[in-house]
Order: C-alpha cells, then sequence, then structure tokens
C-alpha cells in the first residue's frame, strides 16, 4: 500500500526506519515538527537524503561560512558560493565557472565507474551553470604505490575517468597522484570541471514563474544510487523486485555528450527559465532545491518519470542517483520547441511537474498525494551542527618529533638521493596514467600535465584563456592543518601564476575523516580557517567547493586532505610560460628563500619519517612572487618558469630539463648545506629560466619587488664531453658535487608506474 | 570561392570542431553534416571525425556505417570524391568496407593519447599529396581501439599497391599489423588514419602543425579536379 499523507495523518503510530536511513532521532522528531504529522515514506526518504552530511554539509556549515565572511574585495565573483558552481568574471564578457567534488567511496568499492561518474557528475555541474564544460583534472589519492589494493584501486580509476572523460569529449589538463598509507583502505578520487560562457548565458538552478513547466530530460531512472532507501523501500512494500541493488551509480558517457549538446542548444535558444543537474540525492535534490530557490511552490506527478525498471517504488525513484538526468523549468510557450531540441539529440524527456504559488512541494504517485512538504525545510533549511573538536594530544609530539633524527647524506650520497627521489611513486613521471586521458580534444588545450598548470583558451579569436592547478601535500596538513591548507593554496597560486596567468578564485575539495572525531573536526576548522584567511590574503574568494567526511578505515582517519584549486585567467595563451627550458646559454634563476624545512617533505616520507612542522608559509611573498612571474611572462622575460614543491629544488630542475630534452650546468651556493638547497621543500620558491638579454631588466625587477633571485645555472646541451660522457649526451651539472645523464634520470623516473601497474 | 570540405557530425562525434577548425586554417570553407541529413549540401570533399559515434555501443563505427548521411557519403566516395575518416572515422570506413581491415582494441588493453610520430607512405592519395615522399610527421594519436588488422594477403596486397598511406615509427602504439597507421582505397580518395592529424594545426595546441598537409592535399586535389 502506498504511504500517503492522508494515511501518515491516520497512522501516527507508525515505526519508521528512520535510522536504518541515517537520520538521528532528533532529526526525525524534526521532520515531525516541520509537518505536524509524520512524514510519510516518501518524505521520509528525501528528508534523509537532503539532510545527509554529503548534501546538507550539517557538520561543515559553520566552518564553511568564514570563506563568506572572510571573502577579499573582489569584481570577478558573478555568483558566489550556494549554486552549484561559483562564475567568475574573466574579461571580455567572458565566464568561467569551476568546481571541484569528491567520488572517492564509491571509487573504492567499484574503481571504474566510481571514478567515471564522479567525472560525469561535475561536469552536470559545470553545465547547469550555463556554461559549456571546457577541460577536467583530477586529484588522485591511493594507498602505498605497490600495495595490492592499490594495484586493483588504482588501474580502476584511471581507466574510469579516461574511459568517461574521453568518451564525453573533454580533455584532461591535469590533477595529482599521490601514494601515502592512509588512503589505501580510502582513496581519493577527486573530479575537477571548468567551463566557459558569455555574461548573458549564466543560469540559475531557481523554479521561477508560476504555471512554468518542470521537465525531466535525459537517462531513464533506474535503481541503481539508490543506496540505504531500499531499507526504507523494503520496510514499506511486500517488494518482490530486486532484493540489493547497487549503490555504486553506472556511467553512460555517450548519454552525457548527449545531454550536454542538447543542453546547450535549449540555453543557447533561451528556452530555459532555471535548470538543475541531478546527482546526489536525485530528484529529491532537483525539485526541493529548484522549488526553494525560486517560487517556492511545484507539483510533480512522479509516476511520469520515465523509469529503465518498471517495478521501482516511489521512494525509490526519489532517491536514485542514476546518471545523465537534468531538469529544466520551461515556459509553456517554449516547451515544444525544448522538447524537439531533445528529440534531434535522441534525449527522451518529459514533464513531470509544474511551478506554482503554494509554498509546498507536493508530489503525486497515480493520483495519491505522497509528498507536501515546505522545501526549504528539505533543502536548505536542514540541521547544522556545531560539532565537538579539540587539537588531539599527539600533535605536540608529532611536532616536537622533526625530521633532524633522520641521517642526512653526506656530499657523496647527494646524487643517490637525487636518483631514489626521481624515482618515488609521489614524484615519477604520471604519463602511464595520464597518456590514458585525451588531452587534446576540442583544440583549445595549451599547456595539460606535466605543466604546473593546466591551460585552456577559452577565446579562439583573441587567445583569452584561463589556467588551473590543484595542490594539497597531506603530511604538511597533518603537521599543522591550518598552514598546510594555507601551503596547498600557496603552491596552487603560485603555479597558476608560474604558467604566466593571473589568479582569481579559488574552489576546494576537503578530504578529512569522521566530524564525529573531535580530533579530525579540529583538523578541519583548523584547515578551514587557514584556506579561508589564505584567501583573504591572496585576494583570491573561494567560488565553491565540496566537503567529503567520513574518509576512514576503522578509527584511522586519512591524513586531512584540503585540495586547493585556483583558477587564474590569461589574456592571451600565446604567451603563457611552458616548464620547458631552452636554448643553449639562457640562465635559471631560483626565485625565493630556502630553509632547512624537511618536516612532510618527499625525502622524510621515503624513510617513513612524518614529524615536526611544514614548511613556513608566507602569503605577502608568495603574492609578490606571484607577480613576479606574471610581470615576467607579460613582458616576454621567460622562457620558462617551473615551481619548487616536492622533492625541492633539485627535482624542480630534473623535472624541467626531461621535458626539454637538454642539460644544464647548476652551480649551488656558498653557505648553504648541499643537501638543504638540492632537496628542502621552503614554499615560495619557483625556477625560471630568463633570455641573456632580459636578464640585467628581470634581476632589477626582482631586486625592486625584494625577491630573492639567484643566479643559479646555465643551459647547456654540450656539456656531455666535459663531464666525462660522449658528445651529444644530455647532461646535469649539481656544482662539483655530481653529474647525471637525462638518460639516467628519464629512465629512473618514467620506470616506476609501469612497472607497477601496466 | 573557397573549397567547400563537410564534416559529420554523429551523435558522439567529439573531434567535429576540431576537424572544422583544420579545413578553416588550410584554407577551406568547412561545411557541417548531421548523421541524420541524407544531402552532402554540395561539399566536395568529407571527413569522418573522431570520437565515439553512438557510443562506440556494438562495435565502434557499426551503426554509425547505417546512419543516412552514410549512404551519400559511400555514393560521393566511389564516385571520386575525397573522404578521410580520422580514427573512430577510419573505424566507419572500415564497417562500410570502403577500407578493407578493421580495428581492434589495442594489444596493452589501455586507452592512448601520445604525440606520435610517423612516415608518409604514399603521396599519391587525395589526403596525402601535399607531403614529400617519406615525410616524418609528428601528430596526436588517440583511441582505444586503433589496432589495425587484415589477413596477410589483404595486408600484401595494401603494400604491393602502395596503399598504406602512413606508418608508425619508433613506437607501435596500438599493435597495428606492419605499423600501419593509415590505408587509402585502390582510387587514393578515401582515407582512413588512426592519428589525430586535426590536432596538430596550431603550435600552440599541438605538437606540430604538420597536420595541416592533410586537408591542404584534400584542397589541392579538388582543385585539380582529381575526384575523378
Amino acid at each position: 500500500m502506498i504511504d500517503t499523507v492522508d494515511r501518515a495523518g491516520d497512522t501516527p503510530e507508525v515505526e519508521q526506519p528512520y535510522a536504518d536511513l541515517g537520520l538521528k532521532p532528533d532529526e526525525y522528531e524534526r521532520i515531525r515538527d516541520i509537518l505536524g504529522r509524520r512524514p510519510t515514506s516518501s518524505e521520509l526518504a528525501m528528508y534523509s537524503v537532503m539532510w545527509s552530511e554529503h548534501c546538507s554539509y550539517k557538520s561543515s556549515k559553520v566552518h564553511l561560512r568564514q570563506f563568506g565572511e572572510k571573502k577579499p574585495e573582489t569584481d570577478a565573483l558573478l555568483v558566489g558560493i550556494g549554486e552549484n558552481a561559483g562564475v567568475v568574471d574573466i574579461g571580455d564578457g567572458w565566464a568561467v565557472t569551476f568546481k571541484v567534488e569528491s567520488h572517492n567511496h564509491p571509487s573504492y568499492v567499484e574503481p571504474y565507474q566510481g571514478a567515471a561518474t564522479g567525472v560525469g557528475g561535475i561536469v552536470r555541474d559545470i553545465l547547469s551553470m550555463g556554461a559549456r564544460p571546457m577541460a577536467v583534472m583530477d586529484p588522485l589519492r591511493f594507498g602505498p604505490a605497490d600495495a595490492p589494493d592499490t594495484a586493483r584501486v588504482l588501474p580502476g580509476v584511471v581507466a574510469g575517468i579516461g574511459g568517461y572523460g574521453n568518451c564525453l569529449g573533454l580533455p584532461n589538463i591535469g590533477g595529482e597522484v599521490v601514494f601515502d598509507d592512509s588512503y589505501l583502505g580510502n582513496p581519493l578520487v577527486n573530479a575537477l570541471c571548468v567551463g566557459a560562457m558569455r555574461h548573458e548565458d549564466i543560469h540559475l538552478a531557481s523554479a521561477k514563474g508560476v504555471g512554468n513547466l518542470v521537465v525531466l530530460y535525459g537517462a531513464r531512472t533506474g535503481g541503481d544510487g539508490i543506496g540505504g532507501v531500499s531499507v526504507l523501500a523494503s520496510e514499506t512494500f511486500d517488494d518482490e523486485g530486486p532484493a540489493k541493488r547497487p549503490s555504486v551509480q553506472v556511467g553512460d558517457p555517450f548519454m552525457e555528450k548527449l545531454l550536454i549538446e542538447a543542453t546547450l542548444e535549449v540555453l543557447k535558444s533561451g528556452l530555459v527559465e532555471g535548470i538543475q543537474d541531478l546527482g546526489g540525492a536525485g530528484i529529491s535534490c532537483a525539485t526541493s532545491e529548484l522549488a526553494s530557490n525560486g517560487e517556492g511552490g511545484m507539483h510533480v506527478w512522479l509516476d511520469r518519470v520515465l523509469l529503465r525498471d518498471p517495478t521501482l517504488s516511489p521512494e525509490e525513484i526519489l532517491m536514485s542517483e542514476s546518471q545523465e538526468r537534468m531538469c529544466a523549468i520551461v515556459t509553456p510557450a517554449n516547451i515544444d520547441a525544448f522538447l524537439e531540441h531533445c528529440r534531434k539529440w535522441d534525449v527522451e524527456a518529459v514533464v513531470i511537474g509544474e511551478v506554482n504559488d503554494s509554498g509546498r512541494l507536493t508530489i503525486d504517485w497515480h493520483d495519491e498525494r505522497i509528498v507536501d512538504v515546505p522545501p526549504r525545510t528539505v533543502a536548505h533549511e536542514g540541521p547544522v551542527y556545531e560539532r565537538p573538536f579539540h587539537r588531539p594530544q599527539w600533535q605536540d609530539t608529532l611536532q616536537a618529533d622533526t625530521s633532524d633524527r633522520l641521517e642526512r647524506p653526506g656530499a657523496d650520497g647527494l646524487r643517490d638521493t637525487l636518483l631514489e627521489l626521481v624515482a618515488a611513486p609521489n614524484l615519477a613521471g604520471k604519463s602511464w596514467i595520464t597518456d590514458q586521458y585525451d588531452r587534446y580534444v576540442l583544440g583549445n588545450t595549451v599547456l595539460a600535465q606535466p605543466e604546473d598548470s593546466g591551460m585552456v583558451r577559452i577565446d579562439e579569436v583573441t587567445g583569452r584563456g584561463v589556467a588551473i592547478s590543484t595542490d594539497c601535500n597531506g603530511r604538511f596538513a597533518k603537521l599543522d592543518p591550518y598552514t598546510g591548507a594555507k601551503l596547498a593554496l600557496a603552491e596552487s597560486y603560485r603555479n597558476v601564476c608560474a604558467t604566466g596567468a593571473v589568479p582569481l578564485a579559488v574552489t576546494n575539495c576537503l578530504n578529512f575523516g569522521s566530524p564525529e572525531d573531535p580530533e579530525v573536526m579540529w583538523q578541519f576548522a583548523e584547515a578551514t580557517r587557514g584556506l579561508a584567511d589564505g584567501c583573504a590574503e591572496l585576494g583570491t574568494p573561494v567560488t565553491g567547493g565540496n566537503v567529503s567526511f567520513y574518509n576512514q578505515t576503522g578509527e584511522t582517519a586519512i591524513l586531512p586532505t584540503p585540495v586547493v584549486g585556483v583558477l587564474g585567467v590569461i589574456d592571451d595563451v600565446g604567451r603563457r610560460t611552458p616548464m620547458q627550458w631552452g636554448p643553449d646559454g639562457e640562465l635559471i634563476y631560483l626565485l625565493g628563500d630556502t630553509r632547512d624545512e624537511f618536516g612532510g617533505s618527499e625525502w622524510a616520507h621515503l624513510r617513513g619519517h612524518l614529524g615536526g612542522l611544514p614548511p613556513q608559509v608566507d602569503l605577502q611573498r608568495e603574492r609578490i612572487l606571484g607577480e613576479i612571474l606574471v610581470a615576467g611572462s607579460r613582458d616576454g622575460m621567460l622562457t620558462a618558469a617551473h615551481d619548487v614543491s616536492d622533492g625541492g629544488f633539485a627535482m624542480t630542475i630534473v623535472e624541467m630539463a626531461l621535458r626539454a630534452g637538454i642539460g644544464a650546468r647548476l652551480w649551488l651556493p656558498d653557505g648553504i648545506d648541499p643537501f638543504v638547497q638540492l632537496f628542502s621543500e621552503s614554499a615560495g620558491r619557483a625556477v625560471v629560466v630568463v633570455p641573456r638579454s632580459e636578464e640585467l631588466r628581470f634581476s632589477e625587477m626582482c631586486g625592486a619587488r625584494g625577491v630573492p633571485a639567484h643566479r643559479i645555472g646555465v643551459v647547456d646541451s654540450e656539456l656531455g664531453p666535459d663531464a666525462g660522457y660522449t658528445e651529444g649526451t644530455q647532461v646535469l651539472q649539481f656544482g662539483d658535487y655530481f653529474t647525471v645523464t637525462l638518460d639516467e634520470l628519464r629512465a629512473a623516473h618514467e620506470r616506476p608506474l609501469p612497472a607497477l601497474f601496466a | 570561392m573557397s573549397t567547400r570540405i563537410g564534416i559529420v557530425t554523429f551523435p558522439g562525434s567529439l573531434d567535429d570542431a576540431d576537424a572544422a577548425r583544420a579545413v578553416r586554417i588550410a584554407g577551406g570553407e568547412p561545411v557541417a553534416l548531421w548523421h541524420g541529413d541524407e544531402d552532402l549540401k554540395k561539399v566536395q570533399a568529407v571527413v569522418l571525425p573522431g570520437g565515439f559515434s553512438y557510443g562506440d555501443y556494438l562495435r565502434c563505427g557499426a551503426i554509425a556505417r547505417f546512419a543516412p548521411v552514410m549512404t551519400k557519403v559511400i555514393e560521393a566516395a566511389n564516385a571520386g570524391m575525397p573522404v578521410l575518416g580520422i580514427c573512430n572515422g577510419f573505424q566507419i570506413l572500415c564497417e562500410t568496407h570502403l577500407l578493407p581491415g578493421a580495428l581492434t582494441r589495442n594489444d596493452h588493453l589501455h586507452f592512448i593519447c601520445r604525440d606520435q610520430k610517423l612516415r608518409i607512405e604514399n603521396t599519391s592519395s587525395d589526403w596525402t599529396r601535399d607531403f614529400a615522399p617519406g615525410q616524418e610527421i609528428v601528430i596526436p594519436l588517440k583511441n582505444g581501439e586503433g589496432g589495425y588488422v587484415a589477413d596477410e594477403a589483404t595486408l600484401d596486397r595494401l603494400e604491393g599497391e602502395g596503399r598504406v598511406i602512413a606508418r608508425y615509427l619508433e613506437v607501435n602504439p596500438n599493435g597495428s599489423r606492419r605499423d600501419i597507421a593509415g590505408v587509402c582505397n585502390e582510387r587514393g580518395n578515401v582515407v582512413g588514419l588512426m592519428p589525430h592529424p586535426e590536432h596538430a594545426v596550431e603550435d600552440l595546441t599541438g605538437p606540430s602543425t604538420d597536420g595541416i598537409f592533410f586537408f591542404a592535399s584534400a584542397l589541392t586535389s579538388v582543385l585539380a579536379g582529381s575526384h575523378r
């Protein structure tokens, strides 16, 4: 029997499986208070998913407020936090929208589909703002590279990202791949998408205009991704259908491609009043959010929804997370034209509801009322928790255990240390992974992995484009979450500047353990505080993002991993600065100060050590360094640039040399331990390559701004014979300490990942 | 009047805009053709672009081959119109039997995207005549099912008739027999190519601009009236 509103009113005593759906007793009581009766099973299902941590941000909200409260003055933000994705003005009438989201848990259960649908979900978020998706990126975290389960998870995740993104026709322009013990039972699969549109094409998720129609279009609704709701359905019905449905959604990138093209056409033709993608919480989320943002009322005929499985119950239809679906608000006058565009692209569409001014979201199932709720209480007025948090007792011990106790190599051990780092899984070449992604499609990719940022051209006439980088060192964040978050921001910001783009805005994906653990909650509170403060200092507002809690195995949480994505604008992608240096005689400069900082470094990590403090972070210095990198690009003073981060200065040099295939002579300054010079991970540094003709102008600029610029080497392809190698051999010479050929470095750098996963 | 080159968009085509850009850069006029149309809009050559037509369901190119527009493309090809199939387009041309052989799953079983070195083996086809004999080029390659296969007799015949138009150098990225990257029909007007010349038409976005020569060759062919 259908659990109708009338029946719910008549049977207040019915016991409901709210706990199995993840609702707390007081949350259930609040629903009863809101409705003045017990919820129907459909209403209970809606509230349970919309009030889940994932949808409601109930544990994080009080902390995320800082991103708004501390927001720097900016003209760049056209749409702020709260919409599907923030929108940034990049000039010339162009706007871009970008966002990163997590798909961690599904990717552990079913790596291929979990990762694939992660890409699909974030792309629909961008699409629902009215933008044409332009590129994707994937920050990934796995357990140890040589762990058996990593061999299961990583190839599946990579194939899923490639399988979906490649078929969708979006270039994959970068991301991260990091290995650490803490991610073994809980990999992180984050997905970022960036899209572009003209200012006038921005669309929002709101159901405005009484009498307008609610159209559901795209894939049919199936029983996938329902999760806990099957509990409810089986409590309510003598269900003959499949007992256990997969809770991981299955993606169809071909349908998504059609959905993109159809959606862009209807948007461009002015046929859409409001639009929303269907992701987490499916129809429950789309209808309640659209109604809540609009006139406040909507009626839905749920039995009109096209189904893949005719046995689905209304509760399941409301909760289904079937992929590749969108919801649009269309005027009656435009509906025929809208449906015609859908037909052209072979996309099924059906009118499922109507906007009204009742202030209620009402849903009927074969003429029986199964939902009657105030939509704001579902979508926006969920519970908010002030979770208790405190600094872990072990934090002091951790910080006191510095890397000073590790034995450092002497002068004769530097070469081996470099070769060890070059081949470490976290630093080794990632092309085995990124070569499985199409980086060329759309023909606008100017820079892609392994460059510091991905860069795409937005306007083919003017060359205007954007650069994006995502970064986070979770080890730094573990040692000090506040500083760690700032360091993630600093690195991402620096990576964007290194390519010559001006940073404009920030997105984030905050991956943490359980918010019910006060120590994890402290990490989260500190990291959000650090990121909000950092964004204020750098003048780059947070435009949106995602929180992923409960990333832990048993009692052990992952490293706190606040992944930060920075987006920058470049007026002409033709002047971008690559990391590839070149011709002979150009001068290599190290910008910034190098200190003895190995806490959380890759070198310490390879020795199984995590302790001490992360590197110092000075965002005012980062800002000035960024200005120098951008000015150097704009005024044609730089041939190449590359940020210094994981693995230190030596790693930066190796990556630049391998990219160019050309050697160099480096001279290490006196007065600093060569080990520190080569491998310390001090922040606020970059390596730049300057043509001799620009040297004076460049060093004067650095001097005027007070940024140390150390002339530290020269590009030299003919070093081989002098260093004892055959003619033509490309060599890096590190002062009087050691030489190493690019062939040896390349072999060490490129071998590890294929050896582990191919 | 510039040469009209049609670019077919199937549901799931991805590189159609890239192909149009390449035609434009080469000096031609790109003309959008829709899979459901039965009209070639007076084009003088046709490009079947890369992508995943119809989701590559059933088998790559197997459904696209039956699209209404393909009836007209096949007729035109048989009448001598230059037709280039890139990647998924190559797969479609094999499914239509305008070209012999088939494209199979890469031997290493992964999708691969890389800057691929090629040697142009045939400079008499309608899509390669602007190259120098034996010219070596670098253009992007990206495919999951790009391994070219045919029986030995067919391969021998293709070699003997000079119908292997390009071969992989240094790395065979997908297990193609005899390193074959592209082939043409007997007349030389229909060419299938697994790598992507349309992604190598600008210094800014491609590994080279070598790809332009394919499109310029078609313009030369049309002007020479070689579509017999």
